[in-house]
């Protein structure tokens, strides 16, 4: 039975620089990095050392708490510096890529042959698990628990996001083979949430979800919060279509191998364009003459959830689109009173946002007012589809109470759920960082 | 060096010290912060506290200027009552707005000026920022008080209020009752022969009584009370040409800021309704005692009691406490279903105790108050609710 999700609560943030539909080759970054920080609750343990050579697809590191869950290397090439941080943590793995990629060899598998014991395993050896995430703590799944079902968003709501119909589009092998596989490890189903005439519609062995409505339409939390909440001991997986193709190619060809396409987003890109690029790419090569680099705030991921980086940073490990927006350092004279029309606002406070609703918007970085405390009622409740009080659950993971925080549903949510509610708030408080911090005590208290 | 670049300079002078948040309060109060998005969303709406607060102060502006102009004409109306023959023309004069102005620029002045102080000194001490709550409490506290409140008294119970009713429970945000209210309870029960009775509502009242050109103010409320005839019309009423506290009179011009707060997203729809649905309802029923013959014409109770249900919502404080004071999104239930409860019973208590108080025929402030207390209540509720919801869906499951 598929269950079509509409949601009317959120906002569509329109900003100019959406990636126009031409891609381009980006040529091989001369350095490649992993930060062990993209997966949220990992404890990396260094395996290549300094010096190593590695293939693409060779182990990293592994986590600490389970030695099955391996990080492998997108690249071929030699490990040239093991940045480590406080308590010798390790930060990033750098690695100079060989000219001519090598791929190590995992073997060719038929997934629909495959026990899940076996998926399992091929996941484990060749780097692929720490693309299953799990809901509730929105960190790397806990291979030891059991799903009650897998959940995949190919509709992308977020501000800018890249069209996964076009960076995806001829991978449907791929996608096929990494569902067959995938679905063996739940004893429950595999929901995709789709768009309208999209080309995932027609993947077999799934439920398929028609989306529709303003963002968070596209976040898989909202579509869990849709079709089958996640209850208290309950665990749902979630994977990403571009991650699929990942460990679709993995089991048609044996290779491991991490080139996605990506968008290139954002008012500061001179042209919005798609790019390939392997993961973990250095900014510069892969923005390169593109980017206007004055005074510019360069997002690896979305303008709502993803992570600053400066130009000599890398892609993130999960991302496929990178954002640059004007920084906004500067004073803006009575711009608490005057008229505003430059800027969206969800309320009519002589702003004038609602008067065009399709207006694209060139939004800076400034926070347009200060940090204070909680003031305003009911604002967060018209952004925000599922069923929850963000308000009261975000005032539960301030204070910490457990219990409060597990009766209001702190189970169901991720910190991207909350994206929507800390960008309209007036009184400008953290609610992804609020909700991150609250998540990992429940998981340290709660398990 | 620009004025920009120089409060810029200062304002990395003084980061750290002590006086930091008294300057950047002015700072900010001229310049939209240079802060940027660290972590979490990268870009934010254009609304902060400060363009949300300065929503309510121009709601709050009409009313404000009508009762200058009512200062002087209440004041002249009642030594020559023929001057009410003719609302128009002996309304919007000059004369009138001269005692406006020497009568109630002073309250407001007082109340910011003190009020102000009082957030500078604690946001000093306690190194917080100043928070911009206050800016909509100075202007609602003369706007609810009669216009003899001697400055001083004003003054006492700014401090009180301000010190009392929110930065004891940490300031903007925190507080459980409204401040504003806070401040005219204390000079309720502080001073009550200053809020009440017959001589406190037109200016001057007070000094003539018992001399030849004694002139009388009592309010609508009060000669109900007393089962008085009243002697305005009901377009006087609605539009506000008769005594009462300062601001609260005209029920036209508070509608007129009621649909710019909805509009406006700034107000919530739901409570100013629901209070206005609570007040009906209420009146209706004490229509319907009357009506019944159950109270008569020689009961204390007769004179509130038999006026109309409709009539209630005009006179006295209500249509200002519902659409500026139970609004108040700090002290007001924070839950979509409470707000409709919460303000439900702000309309309903409020006239009861109106009719039922015998010292002082109004109940709005007295009402609101305890629902103040009652509003985390009846979140709580609501949010029971909710959360029995989400258990009952793993009791199917598991069933």
């Amino acid at each position: 039975m598929s269950k079509d999700i509409r949601i009317k609560k959120g906002l569509d943030i329109k900003l100019i620089g959406v990636a126009e539909k031409t891609t381009t080759n980006s040529s091989l970054s001369s350095v490649y990095s992993v930060q062990p920080e993209d997966f949220h609750g990992i404890t990396p343990k260094l395996v290549a050392k300094e010096g190593a050579e590695v293939k693409a697809g060779d182990t990293l590191f592994y986590e600490k708490s389970d030695e099955r869950i391996l990080f492998s290397s997108p690249v071929s090439g030699k490990v040239t510096e093991v940045i480590r941080g406080a308590r010798r943590r390790v930060m990033a793995v750098n690695i100079a890529a060989d000219t001519t990629q090598i791929h190590k060899d995992f073997g060719i598998k038929d997934a629909s042959e495959m026990s899940a014991e076996e998926v399992k395993n091929h996941l484990f050896s060749s780097g692929c698990w720490p693309f299953i995430k799990q809901r509730p703590y929105d960190v790397v799944a806990n291979p030891d628990q059991t799903p009650k079902a897998i959940f995949i968003s190919a509709y992308a709501s977020a501000p800018l996001a890249a069209d996964l119909e076009y960076t995806l589009a001829g991978k449907e092998a791929e996608l096929q083979t990494a569902i067959t596989a995938i679905s063996k490890l739940t004893e429950g189903k595999v929901h995709v949430s789709v768009g309208a005439n999209s080309m995932f519609a027609n993947l077999s062995g799934v439920e398929i979800h028609k989306v529709s409505g303003p963002h968070p339409s596209g976040n898989v939390g909202t579509q869990i919060a849709m079709i089958d909440p996640i209850n208290k001991g309950e665990v749902v997986w979630v994977v990403t279509p571009q991650d699929l193709v990942v460990i679709g190619e993995l089991l048609l060809t044996g290779k491991f191998n991490l080139q996605r396409t990506i968008a290139l987003t954002g008012s500061q890109f001179e042209k919005p364009q798609y790019i390939t690029a392997i993961v973990g790419a250095s900014i510069s090569d892969v923005t390169a003459s593109n980017l206007n680099n004055d005074n510019t705030r360069v997002i690896s991921g979305n303008v709502l959830s993803g992570k600053q980086v400066e130009t000599n940073g890398f892609l993130g490990y999960y991302d496929n689109q990178i954002t640059a927006i004007p920084e906004g350092d500067d004073y803006e004279f009575f711009g608490w009173n005057k008229p505003v029309f430059d800027k969206i606002s969800p309320s009519r406070a002589l702003t004038f946002s609602w008067l065009t609703p399709n207006k694209k918007y060139d939004l800076n970085t400034n926070t347009n007012g200060e940090h204070r405390a909680f003031v305003v009622t009911g604002s967060y409740e018209n952004v925000f589809p599922l069923d929850i009080y963000p308000m009261q659950l975000l005032k539960a993971f301030m204070i910490q109470d457990l219990d409060e925080m597990e009766a209001l549903g702190g189970y169901e949510v991720a910190p991207e759920d909350f994206a929507l509610t800390e960008f309209i708030c007036v009184s400008k408080q953290p609610h992804q960082k609020i909700i991150r911090e609250g998540l990992d005590l429940m998981r340290q208290e709660l398990g | 060096m620009s004025l920009k670049e120089n409060l810029h300079n200062l304002k990395e002078k003084y980061r750290g010290t002590k006086m930091a948040p008294a300057f950047n309060a002015i700072h900010t109060f001229l310049y939209l912060p240079n802060e940027v998005t660290h972590g979490g969303t990268h870009i934010k709406a254009a609304d902060d506290l400060k363009r949300t607060m300065n929503i309510v102060i121009m709601a709050l502006i009409p009313c404000l200027l009508f009762g200058m102009f009512n200062a002087g004409y209440q004041h002249y109306a009642a030594i020559d009552g023929s001057l009410r023959d003719n609302v128009i023309a002996n309304f919007f004069t000059w004369d009138n707005l001269w005692i406006g102005i020497i009568k109630v620029l002073p309250l407001v002045i007082v109340s910011y000026g003190v009020g102000l102080i009082v957030e500078f000194i604690f946001a000093v001490i306690k190194g917080h920022e100043v928070e911009e709550g206050y800016l909509v409490t100075g202007m609602l506290v003369p706007l609810i008080v009669p216009i003899d409140t001697p400055l001083w008294m004003l003054a006492v119970a700014v401090v009180f209020g301000v010190v009392i009713g929110k930065e004891v429970f940490g300031g903007t945000g925190m507080n459980i009752l409204n401040p504003a209210l806070t401040i005219r309870a204390f000079l309720f029960f502080a001073y009550p022969t200053w809020m009440s009775g017959d001589k406190v509502w037109v200016y001057d009242a007070v000094n003539r009584t018992g001399t030849a050109d004694a002139i009388s103010g009592e309010t609508i409320l009060g000669s109900y009370a007393q089962n008085q005839e009243v002697i305005y019309s009901n377009w006087d009423k609605f539009f506000g040409f008769i005594p009462g506290s300062v601001g609260e009179t005209s029920t036209f011009l508070i509608l007129l800021g009621a649909a710019f707060l909805i509009f406006t997203k700034i107000g919530s729809w739901r409570i100013i309704v629901s209070t206005f649905i609570g007040a009906a309802v209420m009146g209706l029923i004490f229509n319907g005692i009357v009506n019944a013959d159950i109270i008569t014409d020689s009961s204390k109770f007769y004179g509130l009691m038999s006026t109309n249900w409709w009539e209630h919502l005009m006179i006295g404080g209500l249509a200002f406490g519902a659409v500026f004071m139970a609004t108040d999104p700090v002290t007001g239930s924070q839950t979509n279903k409470g707000k409709w409860v919460y303000g439900f019973l702000i309309g309903f208590i409020s006239i009861m105790i109106r009719v039922f108080n015998p010292a002082y025929p109004e109940g709005v402030f007295l009402a609101i108050l305890l629902m103040n207390v009652f509003a985390p209540t009846i979140d709580h509720y609501v949010v029971q609710g909710n959360v029995k919801k989400r258990l009952k869906r793993v009791n199917v499951k598991t069933a």
